[in-house]
């Protein structure tokens, strides 16, 4: 019998704020060390701390979004701990009574099924500083810019039993924090990351002993930290050993987990209410304030595009993974071919971003001249095969598509005298494959029509040069 | 009668009639304070010559006809409130060397009222204490017998304001703070209802009972301050909305008819029998002012002092985590790497009862205690508030004694630290269910030792209790004894 993962994930999200979360400093991400700091996030002695509304709304927008209870009273509490990035000796976090209950983030799978993932709950709490240990000889520099940052932990239930599945459902909560506007999402400023809660069992049979696995942020990091983590336990397991509860460290260099500390070295938290901080207490209209606020999300929008635009599901679902390309995507599509738009949106379009490793947030092409492209190929000012040369010169260059195409004379040959004229210098020059053709040769025709295009440099319409091509060779010499 | 022999009142009339100038003023006290103070200890830091530009700027604004209700009136703070520029030690060698860059809020609203600040006051370390004996920067002794304590927290507080160094002063009171000093050196002092003065910028104890209040000699006085210190602040979450009051305009409201509660729970075994007698005589007077008195029952203030020594040190234990050496404040030298950074910087930097506290507050909070400690002080806290609820459904107000003795001797506890908690014993149930209450001299020992009674009010009853107060001391002259101190050289 084979062995079933089950895996978890505990999400920190930090919020796009403009001020940190208990008190005004802003939250802008690579200023000069301790730039952004006042006596409430150093923490100098008599300092309090003051709840930003704006926090709370948008951890309220994400619990709306997950259909979870938003809690009308939660409490602040405080973890207690030491370490020098960590200003007051604890981080004041939700603990009992977070404000966002349980809920739930609907996942489509590789293979197009569904499944539901749980999550358990989402809190706020305020981010630690930085510890700097390069720059330094022998000493450490502590950065507190980053203290007092929102950031909504968002735990799901151990619900996912594969790493891509793991993966597909970080990714949907990627998306969904940037469709909600309540975070940037940036990976590598560490604006998301991911702790997975990793274990094994015989299917069927109750969880077995897990590992947390920190510090994965990226989501080719989470797949390979569980695989890993799968192929450890596993040898664990299958030599008759135990896995033991303990937090692991993911070594991205390595593609290796290792130990970082045991249950037992686990710290005593001492968490307590906060007495600093009143219950934080949410009214029912307040809710609905924000509820009437929230964006259309990723799977109404999926729905909406398969009806409104007959696209497909797997199109649907590609189009509105994120909140950028749905937006970009529909000024395109707007009256035009619904599927030549989705067709090259996530071919041409995509693929160029991705080797230019870019986000459509920054994509050189604006949507207005991709739809000008896609118009031009229906118009037939333009074959589908010139519009990629134009696309290129578009992505690359930038400048006009019209500007582009009369610029390189690229205008298609929709002349028919034209074109057979073309026609007929091909066939003149070819008399020997002419007379195959004609003995029965049929394979041929494709030859004369590449040769005709080729005359044309491709510009010749391709009906009327097939048309016009058949009707030459069909008629008796 | 001299200059420092005036109360707050008196003073404000004197500058605005200009019979004296604030120059005048701060010079005098300053003067008293240099050459009465080296037997009290009660001042840690003087603010003399930043004191003197204060008072300068308050005789141009005068001239300039400003009306500020304090303008050119001298004060000190306890040194628990961070004061801008100027060192705040907390009674600690944790802060030795820590010179805040901001002001709290009570500093900020009382110099906006005009008032210059003399200086900071001794104070048991990071309050911590009954006696001012745990502060880092001396004892402090009582003006009446150097023999004795002062009492604390804010025993420097009290024993500025009863030795005529200071007219008033601001002190803090988590379990009994400002009433227990007063009572033991003679002075009034109240405890505000929790929320109605800003605790931000005052250095934390136990954030849920902490609260700033005003020590002078007279309910008139304290009235006087309460008008610039009590306000909601923005900064401080747990301030009250309606937190402001009109504390001098409410003086007179009359005794007659007021129903005082009296608890036989407060006139219980380890009350000495002088106090008893002259806080009974007090509650007497009240009556002959009009008040009809009623008894009352308080049956769980006799778990009050465990439920405190659960609760304040758990607070006390996280609030004082910050003090790590890493970014302020004392930081050992003989440390190797972060562990011991932590472990010396604060071994070396707090003191034992400081340091006692802590680990009885992570105990009470550790994985396992949570339950049988925490959370049942929290439940033990509940039924405090239902007693006083059920109380003041009866009465205006509650009135015992403030502490069970007058003041002790100097080391006479300092080695016995349940004795000395329970010299909080009448006045840990107040703060637990954040309600006000105002200590009143009201008689002396035959020793010659101050005695108190307090009052105790409904949430937001402030002004009522000053108003009593009052009444009583139009009525009697207790407040207006003055100890027999000499003047020696500084």
């Amino acid at each position: 019998m084979s062995w079933e993962v089950v895996i978890g994930l505990e999400v920190h999200v930090q919020l796009n704020t403009q001020s940190k979360i208990f008190c005004s400093c802003p939250t802008r991400y690579g200023a000069e060390p301790n730039l952004h700091t006042c006596p409430v996030c150093l923490a100098l002695p008599g300092a309090l701390p003051v709840l930003n509304a704006a926090a709370v709304d948008k951890a309220i927008a994400f619990g709306l979004a997950v259909g979870a209870e938003i809690n009308r009273r939660s409490i602040f509490a405080r973890k207690n701990y030491f370490y020098p990035d960590l200003p007051k000796g604890y981080q004041i976090s939700q603990y009992e009574i977070p404000i966002v209950g349980r809920g739930q983030l609907l996942l489509t799978l590789a293979d197009g099924t569904e499944k539901v993932v749980g999550i358990t709950r989402a809190h706020l709490e305020e981010d630690a500083g930085k510890s700097l240990h390069e720059a330094f000889s022998a000493e450490t520099g502590i950065d507190l810019n980053r203290a007092g940052t929102p950031l909504l932990e968002i735990v799901s239930e151990p619900d996912m039993r594969s790493p891509s599945e793991a993966v597909a459902y970080l990714k949907k909560l990627h998306a969904l924090v940037r469709y909600l506007d309540i975070s940037d999402g940036n990976m590598q400023e560490g604006s998301f990351r991911c702790d997975a809660n990793v274990s094994l069992r015989r299917a069927g049979e109750p969880f077995g002993t897990r590992a947390e696995i920190k510090n994965l942020n990226s989501f080719r990091f989470l797949e390979k930290a569980i695989e890993y983590e799968m192929e450890r336990q596993q040898d664990i397991l299958e030599s008759g050993g135990k896995v033991v509860q303990e937090t692991r460290l993911f070594d991205a260099n390595k593609g290796e987990t290792r130990s970082m500390r045991s249950k037992e070295e686990a710290n005593d938290y001492r968490y307590f209410p906060d007495p600093d901080l009143l219950p934080l207490v949410i009214e029912e209209s307040h809710i609905e304030t924000v509820r009437a606020s929230l964006p259309e999300l990723p799977d109404a929008k999926k729905q909406r595009f398969m009806e409104a635009y007959g696209l497909p599901a797997y199109d649907a679902g590609v189009l509105t993974s994120s909140r950028a390309l749905a937006d970009y995507y529909e000024v395109v599509a707007e009256g035009l071919d619904a599927k030549l738009a989705a067709n090259w949106l996530m071919g041409d379009l995509l693929g160029a971003l991705n080797r230019s490793g870019a986000e459509i947030e920054s994509c050189p092409v604006p949507a207005g001249q991709m739809r000008k492209l896609l118009q031009r190929i229906q118009d037939e000012t333009i074959s589908g095969k010139i519009a990629k040369e134009v696309f290129d010169v578009l992505f690359e260059q930038g400048a006009d598509v019209d500007d582009i195409i009369e610029r390189k004379g690229l205008r298609q040959i929709t002349d028919p005298a034209a074109i057979a004229r073309l026609i007929d210098e091909v066939l003149a020059k070819n008399p020997g494959q002419v007379a195959d053709y004609r003995a029965g040769k049929d394979k041929l025709f494709g030859f004369f029509v590449g040769q005709a295009m080729k005359a044309s440099q491709g510009k010749a319409n391709p009906e009327q040069l097939n048309r016009i091509l058949r009707e030459r060779l069909d008629q008796p010499s | 009668m001299e200059l420092h022999d005036h109360g707050l009142a008196d003073l404000r009339r004197l500058l605005q009639k200009k019979e004296i100038s604030a120059v005048e003023l701060t010079t005098h006290f300053l003067q008293r304070i240099r050459s009465v103070d080296p037997q009290l200890r009660s001042f840690i830091t003087l603010n003399g010559e930043n004191a003197l530009v204060q008072a300068h700027r308050a005789d141009r604004q005068r001239a300039d006809g400003s009306t500020q209700a304090l303008l050119g009136l001298p004060i000190a703070h306890k040194d628990i409130f961070s004061t801008r520029g100027l060192r705040t030690t907390c009674g600690s060698r944790m802060l030795e060397n820590y010179i805040p860059p901001f002001d709290a809020t009570v500093v900020e609203r009382l110099e906006q009222a005009g008032t210059v600040l003399l200086g900071k006051l001794n104070m048991d370390e990071f309050a911590m204490g009954s006696s001012n004996e745990t502060s880092h920067y001396g004892a402090v002794r009582n003006p009446w017998d150097t023999r004795m304590v002062p009492g604390g927290s804010s025993g420097g507080s009290a024993a500025a304001v009863a030795a005529r160094l200071v007219p008033a002063a601001t002190g803090t009171d988590t379990g009994g703070s400002i009433r227990q000093p007063a009572a033991f050196c003679g002075i009034t002092g109240l405890k505000p209802t929790y929320g109605r003065v800003s605790r931000y910028g005052m250095i934390a104890f136990a954030s849920s009972l902490d609260q700033a209040g005003p020590m002078a000699r007279s309910a008139e006085d304290c009235a006087l301050l309460m008008d610039a210190m009590a306000g909601h602040d923005p900064r401080d979450s747990t301030s009250h909305p309606q937190a402001a009051g009109q504390f001098s305009a409410a003086l007179d409201r009359p005794v007659r008819g007021l129903r005082i509660g009296v608890a036989e729970e407060f006139f219980a075994d380890g009350l000495d029998p002088q106090i008893a007698e002259q806080v009974r005589a007090a509650i007497a007077q009240l009556e002959s002012l009009g008040a009809r008195i009623v008894p009352v029952h308080l049956p769980h203030n006799a778990v009050a002092v465990s439920a405190y020594y659960v609760l304040a040190p758990a607070e006390a234990s996280s609030n004082l985590a910050r003090f790590d050496g890493v970014r302020y404040g004392h930081r050992s030298q003989h440390a190797d790497n972060l562990q011991e950074l932590y472990q010396q910087s604060r071994f070396e930097g707090f003191g034992a009862e400081v340091r006692r506290r802590i680990l009885i507050g992570s105990y009470v909070l550790s994985a396992g205690y949570y339950d049988a400690y925490y959370l049942k002080a929290q439940k033990v806290r509940s039924l405090i508030r239902e007693d006083f609820r059920r109380a003041f459904a009866e009465v205006d107000l509650i009135v015992g004694p403030t502490t069970p003795t007058p003041a002790f001797a100097l080391d006479a506890k300092t080695e016995d630290p349940v004795s000395m908690y329970l010299a909080d014993i009448y006045t840990i149930a107040v703060n637990l269910a954040g309600i006000p209450a105002l200590n009143l001299p009201c008689g002396f020992t035959r020793e010659g030792l101050p005695i108190g009674m307090q009052l105790m009010g409904n949430y937001f009853a402030d002004e009522l209790l000053l108003a009593v107060g009052h009444a009583y001391q139009q009525a009697t002259s207790w407040h207006l004894q003055r100890p027999d101190l000499a003047e020696v050289q500084g």
